[in-house]
C-alpha cells in the first residue's frame, strides 16, 4: 500500500501547503498566483484521487480471504443462481483474477471506472450500486453542510468574542464547557438525545429523515419540507455541538495573538468602535486558520456524520456504509469509499477557492 | 520544564485521568475475573436487564450481562487498541518527520507530498473497507491500521520541528566537529523533541481509542472483544434506547468523552505553558494589575495596552 504511494508522489506537486509564502517564479510566463496555488491544490487532490483509486484497487487483493470467491458465493446464495457472464467480468475487474496479470486487471477496472460503471449491489440486487448512492447523497449533504457550516459559524463567532478579552466571565465559562463537547463522540451524544428526547419525552421523532406519509416528496412541498427539518433537529444538534468546538478554540487562541498585532493597535488609537476594531480587523485576520482547517476537516465531518446516520437510521451515505458492511456488500462499499473520498475532496477544493478569495496574499503573490 | 509543565492544574487533570483509565486497563480484566468472578460470557438470568444495584453497580444487559465486566474488558481492549496505534503513528511521524526535516532536499519533497496525500485521504472510509475485507479484524490488525492513516498531522509538527532544529547552532556546530548525521538526530536531537512527540503521542492515543469507537459503533472489527464501542453498538443493537437502559450505553460513551476530555486538558495545559499568551491565570492577573494600575494614575496612562495585552 505505501510502496503504491510513493510511487503516485513521485510525480507529484511541491506541495505548498502553507500557502502564504508561496511566490510564482520569476521566469517563464506569469499567472496569477492565486490560480497557480489553486492549480497545486488541485493537483495535490487528484493525486490524492489517483492514490484512493489504486487503493481501492489494492485492497480486496491484498486482504486474506479472497473477496472474489466470497461474493461469487454470495450471489449465488441471494440469487439461487451462478453469477452472469456479465457479472462475473465486473467481479473480476473489481476484486482480482486469478487469471489475468494484475496490469491487465487494473486497465480493466480503470476502463470500467470510467464507463462510471460500479456494478451491482448484493443486498439490493439487481439495484445499480451507482443509483443506491444518488439516493442516498443528497441526505448526506444535507446533514454535513448544515451541521458544519452551523458548527463553523457558532464556534468563529464565539471564538472571535472570546478571544478579544480572554479571562473574562465569559470565556472562563463557555472555554471549559466546549473543551467536554469537544471531546464527546458525536455518536453518542446521538444515542443520548434519542433515548433522552425521543424516547424518554417525545419531543423529536427517533429516527428517520422524514414522514413516509408526506407525500409527494419535492422541496415545493411545505409539509415534506417542515417534516425533513423536524427530523432533522436531533442529527443537527448532535453535530453541530461537538462541531462548533474545535473553530472555537482555533478562533479564541488566533484571535488572542491578532489583538496584539499593530494594526490592531492603529486601528484603535485612530478611534474606531471596537466592535469594528473586533470585527473588521482583529477578527477578520484571525479568520484564515478557520478557514484552512474548514479544508482539513472534511474527512473528520463525515465520518462524524456518517456515524450519526447510523444512530438516526437517517437514509444517507452513513445508513449505507453500516449496511454494506453488515452483509459485505463489496461492490456498494467499494463505490462508497471512491464516492465519499471524492465528495471529501471537492469540499477541500471549495473550501481552498474561498480562502483563495479572501486571503489577498494569495492573489497578490510577495 | 518538567516541573512547570507538571504544576499546570489542566495536565494534572488530563493527566490523572489518562492514568486512571490505563490502571483499570491493566487491572480490571483480572479484577473482574478473580474478585468478582465474572468474565463478559457469563450469564445472570435472575438479572436481566436490570439497573444499577449493589451485585451490578452498572447494571445487566438485556441477556443478562454484567456491565461492569464488559466495561472493564472494554476499557483494556480500547486502551490497548488507543496505545498501540498511537504507538504506531508516532513511530511513522517521527521517522516521517525527522527524516523529511533533516535529510531535506528532494527526500523533504518527496515525504512531504507523501504526507499531503495521507493527510487528505479520508482515513475513515478506508479504515472501514479495508476491515470489512478482513472478516473478524483482530484488534492488532485494526490498531496497525489506525495507525498507518493517523500519523500525517504529528508528522507534520515533527518535521517543522526538525526544520528549525536543522538550522541551529548547537547542530551546526556538531556538523562542523563531523558528528555523524545519525548521531546527532538520535542523540543530540530527539531529546528536543520530546517536548513536541509528548502531546502529538496523546492526541494519538485518543483519536485511537475514538476511531476504534466508531468502527465498532458500525460493527467492524472482532465482535468477541469487548470494547467500548462495541458495547455501545450492541447496546444499540438490542434496543437499550427504547428500552431506556441508560445503564448500557452511557457508560462506554462517558469514558470516551472523559478520556478525549483529558487529552484536551493536557494540550490546553501545555499550549499554556508554552505560549504565555494563552494562560488564563496569567491572563486575569494581568487584566486585574492593568485595572489598579489605571485606576492609580489614571489621567497619565494613556489607553493603548489592550486588555489581553502580553509582554
Amino acid at each position: 500500500m505505501t510502496s503504491s504511494t510513493t510511487q503516485e508522489s513521485t510525480s507529484g506537486e511541491t506541495p505548498g501547503h502553507d500557502s502564504s509564502t508561496h511566490a510564482p517564479r520569476p521566469s517563464g510566463p506569469r499567472l496569477p498566483p492565486n490560480l497557480v496555488y489553486l492549480a497545486k491544490r488541485a493537483g495535490t487532490y487528484l493525486v490524492v484521487f489517483l492514490v484512493s483509486l489504486v487503493l481501492n484497487f489494492a485492497l480486496p487483493r491484498l486482504m486474506p480471504n479472497d473477496p472474489a470467491q466470497s461474493m461469487i458465493r454470495d450471489i449465488y446464495e441471494k440469487t439461487g443462481q451462478r453469477p452472469s457472464e456479465y457479472q462475473m467480468s465486473i467481479i473480476h475487474n473489481m476484486y482480482g483474477d486469478p487469471d489475468t496479470p494484475v496490469w491487465e486487471q487494473f486497465w480493466n477496472y480503470m476502463v470500467q471506472l470510467a464507463h462510471l460503471d460500479l456494478g451491482r449491489s448484493i443486498m439490493y440486487y439487481p439495484m445499480k450500486v451507482t443509483d443506491l448512492i444518488l439516493q442516498a447523497l443528497p441526505w448526506t449533504v444535507y446533514l454535513g453542510l448544515v451541521s458544519t457550516l452551523l458548527g463553523w459559524l457558532i464556534g468563529t463567532y464565539l471564538g472571535a468574542r472570546l478571544g478579544w478579552k480572554p479571562g473574562r466571565l465569559l470565556d472562563s465559562i463557555i472555554t471549559p464547557f466546549a473543551m467536554f463537547f469537544s471531546s464527546i463522540p458525536p455518536f453518542w451524544l446521538g444515542l443520548l438525545a434519542v433515548w433522552y428526547l425521543s424516547y424518554s419525552k417525545g419531543l423529536f421523532p427517533a429516527q428517520g429523515a422524514v414522514n413516509q406519509r408526506m407525500q409527494p416528496a419535492s422541496l415545493t412541498n411545505s409539509d415534506w419540507v417542515l417534516s425533513v427539518l423536524y427530523h432533522s433537529v436531533l442529527p443537527l444538534i448532535a453535530l453541530t455541538v461537538v462541531g462548533f468546538t474545535s473553530w472555537l478554540f482555533s478562533m479564541r487562541n488566533m484571535m488572542i495573538t491578532t489583538v496584539n498585532e499593530d494594526y490592531v493597535h492603529l486601528a484603535r488609537a485612530k478611534g474606531l468602535s471596537p466592535e469594528r476594531v473586533r470585527n473588521s480587523y482583529a477578527a477578520r485576520n484571525a479568520l484564515l486558520p478557520n478557514i484552512t482547517g474548514l479544508a482539513m476537516s472534511m474527512g473528520g465531518i463525515l465520518m462524524a456524520v456518517v456515524l450519526a446516520e447510523a444512530v438516526f437510521i437517517y437514509p444517507g451515505l452513513g445508513g449505507l456504509i453500516g449496511a454494506s458492511t453488515a452483509v459485505r456488500d463489496y461492490p456498494l462499499m467499494q463505490a462508497l469509499l471512491l464516492i465519499v473520498i471524492v465528495l471529501s475532496l471537492i469540499f477541500n477544493f471549495i473550501a481552498d477557492s474561498v480562502y483563495v478569495l479572501l486571503d489577498p496574499r494569495t492573489r497578490e503573490g510577495s | 520544564m518538567i516541573r512547570r509543565f507538571l504544576s499546570n492544574p489542566k495536565v494534572i487533570i488530563g493527566l490523572s485521568i489518562i492514568g486512571f483509565f490505563t490502571l483499570v486497563a491493566v487491572l480490571g480484566k483480572p479484577f473482574s475475573t478473580h474478585v468478582l468472578g465474572r468474565t463478559p460470557q457469563s450469564i445472570f438470568p435472575e438479572a436481566m436487564g436490570v439497573g444499577p444495584s449493589w451485585s451490578h453497580p452498572l447494571g445487566t444487559t438485556v441477556s443478562g450481562q454484567d456491565v461492569l465486566t464488559w466495561m472493564m474488558h472494554g476499557t483494556y481492549n480500547s486502551m490497548f487498541v488507543g496505545f498501540a496505534s498511537a504507538i504506531i503513528a508516532s513511530f511513522i511521524a517521527i521517522a516521517m518527520g525527522t527524516a523529511a526535516g533533516f535529510l531535506g532536499g528532494i527526500t523533504d519533497r518527496l515525504l512531504n507530498g507523501l504526507i499531503l496525500i495521507f493527510q487528505n485521504l479520508p482515513s475513515f472510509p478506508v479504515l472501514i473497507i479495508a476491515a470489512t475485507f478482513w472478516r473478524e479484524m483482530p484488534l492488532i490488525v485494526v490498531s496497525l491500521l489506525i495507525g498507518l492513516f493517523e500519523w500525517t498531522g504529528g508528522a507534520r509538527r515533527i518535521r517543522a520541528q526538525a526544520l528549525s532544529l536543522r538550522g541551529r547552532d548547537f547542530t551546526t556546530a556538531l556538523r562542523t566537529v563531523g558528528e555523524s548525521k545519525l548521531r546527532i538526530v538520535f542523540v543530540e536531537v530527539m531529546p528536543h523533541m520530546f517536548g513536541i512527540i509528548s502531546p502529538i503521542f496523546l492526541t494519538l492515543i485518543a483519536a485511537g481509542v475514538g476511531m476504534q469507537a466508531s468502527m465498532a459503533m458500525l460493527g467492524i472489527g472482532s465482535a468477541a472483544e469487548p470494547s467500548w464501542g462495541l458495547i455501545i453498538n450492541y447496546a444499540f443493537g438490542m434496543n437499550a434506547l427504547f428500552r431506556g437502559m441508560w445503564w448500557w450505553f452511557v457508560p462506554p460513551g462517558l469514558c470516551l468523552a472523559l478520556l478525549g476530555f483529558a487529552t484536551t486538558m493536557v494540550n490546553f495545559g501545555l499550549d499554556e505553558i508554552t505560549n504565555p499568551t494563552l494562560s488564563s491565570k496569567r491572563l486575569s492577573l494581568m487584566r486585574k494589575f492593568l485595572k489598579r494600575n489605571r485606576r492609580r494614575s489614571t489621567p497619565s496612562t494613556p489607553d493603548k495596552v489592550p486588555a489581553g495585552a502580553t509582554s
